[in-house]
Parts: C-alpha cells; sequence; structure tokens
C-alpha cells in the first residue's frame, strides 16, 4: 500500500477532493500525502531480488538508455559520486542500489514530469561492487549497472 | 534543532540546477564505538524539494547515502527569483527545512 | 654463443612488454583516481564548515565577550580575505612568525581573554578545537584563487623557513623517518597515494594550496595543523605540540616553495 506510485495518486484524490469542498473534513479522511511511510521493506532488503520485490519491481530488464556516470575507481567507499541519466520516457523514479551492500537500496528519487531525469548523489559502498540503476518509467521497470572498485588508498593525502 | 544545509540554485538556458549539501551524520547503524557497542542507526530517511511552492523531488534514503549528503538535479523552467524549499526528516524524527533563491 | 644472446633480447622484449601493459593498468587507474577526485570537488561538505566558521568569526565569546573581528591575520584588524595566502608571516605584536592556528590562538588570548591551555591540548577531533578547525575552513576560503604571497624577508621568516627545511630531512623516532623519507623524492606513491615532492614548488604547492581540506575517509574537516600532526603520527615521532614553532616551520617551508601557486582552499580529499 505504501509504494511510491500511490503518492501521486493520492495527490490526484486531494485535488479531486477540493474541488467537491471535502478538504475541510480534515486530513485525517485524507490518507497523508505529504510523505508515504518510508519504504522500510525495500531499505532493510538484503539482496538484490529481494529489494526488487520490495520496491514492487519484478524483474526489470536491462536498458541501454540508462547511463550510470561515476568514476571507475573511488578512492574511498564512504563517499562515491554517482550520476544516475536515464533517456527512458516518462521516467518517475531513479534508485540507486548497490550490490554488495548490507542492504542493497541506498537511494530513491521520486521525480515529477519538470524535473530532467537525472540526479547525483553520493553513496557509501563497503566494497568493490556492482552499482545498479533502477528506473521506473511508465509504470514498467528497467536496470543498467555498473562496477566501481573501491580501493584501500594510502595515507592522507 | 539540526545543522542548516547549502542549497544552490542557479537558472540558466530554461533549467534551474539545484544543488543542495546536507550536515548529517549519516550513521549507518553497523559501526562500533570504542567499547564495542554499537552506534545506532541515525540518517535522513526523506527528502522533499519544492519549487515555488510545488514538489519536484521527493526521495527516500537509506543509511548508504555518505554523511553530508550531497544531492543535484534540474528542473526544466524556473526562472532567477524563484524559492527552492528543502525539508529532510530522519529516522530520529528531527527534521530541518532550508530555502534559497534561483539566481 | 649466440642462443643466450637470443634469449637475453627475448627475455627483455617480454619484460617490456609486461611492463607497457601494467603501465597502462597503472595510466587507466590513475585516470580513474582523477576522475574520481574530480568529481568530488563539486559540493564539498568543507562548505559547511566555512558557513560555521563565518558564524564564530563573529560570535563573541571568552570573558571579554568579544569576536574575532579586530583579529589581525597579517593585513590588518579584520581583514580576512586574502590572509591566508600570505601566511604564515613574522608578527610584530607578538615577535615571531606564526600560522593561521597560532593567530587565532593569539587573537582568541589577546581579544576574547580566552585562556587557550586546554583547547591547545585537546585533541583535534574534540569539541574544544572544533572552533580553530571550522575557522580555517572559514578563512582559507577567504583566500581561494589568490597566489600564495608569503614573505621570507624578515629575518625570523627566513630562519622559520631554514628549520623547516631542517626538521623536513631530520630523521627521528623509531623507524629514522623524516617528512623526506615520503616527500623527498619525485614520482613515488604510497598504494594509490602519489606522494609530492615537496622540495619543489609544484609539490609543496599539492599540498599546500589543497588543506585545511574535508577528508571523505574519516568525515572530517581537517586544519593544516591537524595534517601536519597526522604526520608526525605516521612517522611515530612525538606528538607535536599545537601551533609550536616545529609546526609552524614545517608550513612556513611547504608555504615558502608554493610562492605563487593559487590557493584552492578549502580543499576535499580521499
Amino acid at each position: 500500500m505504501n509504494t511510491n506510485t500511490t503518492r501521486f495518486d493520492r495527490r490526484q484524490i486531494l485535488k479531486a477532493a477540493s474541488g467537491l469542498g471535502l478538504v475541510a473534513l480534515g486530513t485525517s479522511m485524507v490518507p497523508s500525502m505529504a510523505f508515504a511511510a518510508w519504504n522500510k521493506a525495500a531499505f532493510e532488503a538484503k539482496g538484490m531480488s529481494d529489494t526488487y520485490n520490495a520496491l514492487g519491481a519484478g524483474s526489470p530488464s536491462n536498458s541501454n538508455d540508462i547511463q550510470i556516470v561515476a568514476s571507475d575507481i573511488a578512492e574511498n567507499g564512504a563517499v562515491v559520486p554517482v550520476t544516475a541519466v536515464s533517456k527512458i520516457p516518462n521516467t518517475e523514479q531513479i534508485s540507486i542500489l548497490v550490490e554488495k551492500n548490507p542492504s542493497a537500496l541506498a537511494a530513491l528519487f521520486d521525480l515529477t514530469a519538470d524535473v530532467v531525469p537525472e540526479i547525483t548523489t553520493r553513496i557509501k559502498m563497503g566494497q568493490t561492487s556492482n552499482v545498479t540503476v533502477l528506473v521506473k518509467a511508465g509504470g514498467k521497470y528497467y536496470t543498467a549497472t555498473k562496477e566501481i572498485k573501491v580501493t584501500l588508498g594510502g595515507c592522507g593525502g | 534543532m539540526a545543522n542548516p544545509m547549502k542549497i544552490r540554485a542557479t537558472n540558466k538556458d530554461g533549467i534551474t540546477e539545484i544543488k543542495i549539501l546536507m550536515n548529517h551524520e549519516m550513521e549507518t547503524g553497523q559501526r562500533k564505538d570504542a567499547s564495542g557497542n554499537l552506534i545506532p542507526a541515525w540518517f535522513i530517511n526523506e527528502v522533499n524539494v519544492d519549487l515555488n511552492g510545488k514538489s519536484v523531488l521527493k526521495a527516500e534514503w537509506g543509511p548508504s547515502v555518505s554523511k553530508n549528503p550531497y544531492m543535484a538535479f534540474k528542473v526544466k523552467g524556473g526562472k532567477a527569483g524563484d524559492k527552492v524549499v528543502c525539508t529532510w526528516t530522519d529516522n530520529k524524527g528531527d527534521k530541518r527545512t532550508d530555502e534559497a533563491t534561483v539566481s | 654463443m649466440r642462443a643466450p644472446h637470443i634469449k637475453a633480447s627475448l627475455f627483455v622484449v617480454i619484460a617490456l612488454a609486461f611492463s607497457v601493459s601494467s603501465q597502462a593498468q597503472q595510466d587507466s587507474t590513475s585516470a580513474g583516481i582523477e576522475a574520481y577526485r574530480e568529481a568530488l570537488q563539486d559540493g564539498n561538505p568543507a562548505d559547511l564548515y566555512v558557513d560555521s566558521g563565518a558564524e564564530i568569526w563573529k560570535k563573541k565569546a571568552g570573558p571579554k565577550e568579544a569576536s574575532l573581528e579586530k583579529c589581525d591575520l597579517g593585513l590588518g584588524p579584520g581583514k580576512v580575505k586574502g590572509a591566508y595566502a600570505q601566511l604564515p608571516r613574522y608578527f610584530k605584536d607578538t615577535n615571531k612568525v606564526q600560522d593561521l592556528e597560532s593567530r587565532l590562538l593569539t587573537c582568541m588570548e589577546k581579544l576574547q581573554g580566552v585562556d587557550t591551555t586546554e583547547i591547545v591540548k585537546a585533541a583535534f577531533s574534540s569539541p574544544k578545537k572544533a572552533d580553530l578547525v571550522a575557522l580555517s575552513a572559514y578563512i582559507s576560503a577567504e583566500s581561494k584563487g589568490m597566489k600564495v604571497k608569503v614573505s621570507l624577508a624578515h629575518p625570523k621568516e627566513r630562519q622559520m623557513y631554514d628549520l623547516g627545511r631542517r626538521l623536513f630531512y631530520y630523521e627521528a623516532g623509531p623507524y629514522d623517518f623524516a617528512c623526506a623519507t615520503c616527500h623527498g623524492q619525485d614520482g613515488k606513491r604510497i598504494r594509490l597515494q602519489d606522494l609530492p615532492y615537496i622540495p619543489s614548488a609544484e609539490g609543496a604547492a599539492k599540498g599546500w594550496t589543497t588543506w585545511p581540506a574535508y577528508r571523505v575517509s574519516s568525515g572530517q574537516m581537517w586544519s593544516m595543523q591537524w595534517r601536519i600532526n597526522d604526520c608526525f603520527r605516521q612517522q611515530r615521532f612525538p606528538e607535536p605540540i599545537y601551533a609550536s614553532d616545529v609546526t609552524v616551520a614545517i608550513s612556513s617551508f611547504m608555504a615558502g616553495n608554493s610562492n605563487g601557486s593559487v590557493m584552492q582552499t578549502p580543499g576535499i580529499k580521499r
């Protein structure tokens, strides 16, 4: 019930409800639309397939229209800059997963239609691992994967 | 209250680029302290960004997002003078809202 | 007798082939590291410390309930912009050469009436040093883009620089380490960290213009004093006293060698 797809549906409900003068009934009558509950199941799932299931992504298909812009080597696993770019039309959600992390799902972004479907952030990687970008577009799920090596640095520079 | 974040928003050629640097430990819950006890997980789990009062992006995060999180994205449209408001909530229920004007 | 000759040249060819491919691998590794470092530059958490340092600069503190806004960092009371690029330098009022952190202690004592004894003794990661770290970030940011212009004209400045050079080559501790052990030759590396050759202008600048810096591996903002302290630790030297002449001397040596290069502080590092 608390999947991200329902968030914007609730917004539509509220819009319709306000048109009908039903908003005055108070937010208790309408499910909270400010934040859907944090997807605990997805963030606590361990491996990739469990995470996909928790996200309702099923078995996503690989896509060449997703680009992962990141250095092949991270000097430190604590901060790994990643830019996820989706060229798939109607991209509504972009997620970043790290296969070998204790829980694969690092971050999930819900984008409105006004947002260019590309997001930059920094993730932690416990070790060299495949990094997967999961895109939800037009209700379907797609992925692209890139291996990022994590090295142990020298001393301090 | 939680520490302020840095929001930078610039408009160029009809695209508003928003860059946000947040001040947060993002503790994974896997680390141990000097006595060997696990340091409890403490991390931003929800983020919302509004541009001119309208939500443009929502994010859900786990503790695998780096400490002092950084996020950058672009919005089609917008113009100088527009207001960007970012709110984050963490797993302890702490919250922080900051705003910036698009230059 | 031709056989061994042919064998030898074959061996050389094979050895060359291996070294070329491992060189290629090393180059792509270096390229990867370069790309990683570049990607880090955008959105430096050091900026959070710069903001907090700017606040601390203006905050009234100490028994005298005064801010640091009249602190003279070398360009006159309260002038912060460009000051870091000209430190360390000689100060008439204390009659000694001081780096930024030494000077901040002076101002905390003189302007705010703070007893800095406990601050000097405190660990770098402790709250007592936090203000100094944040101030370092802020004041160094105010010199970003400016050329290093450290004077060696005053006899004490020259003396400090020379002392710094002697210390650089001074072997000590249980391993007979010196700064020069790691930084005294060109083209050296520890694992994947390139070690700048500090006696050269280019090498010194690599270090001097990029610290204070945010270290992603520890999620901490490090001032230059912290960086030097950690080098001493790595050499298994006894711990230097915070802002002591020894530490200022090393900074003078590095800064003096860096003259003319552009400040990029605060930096972001592994």
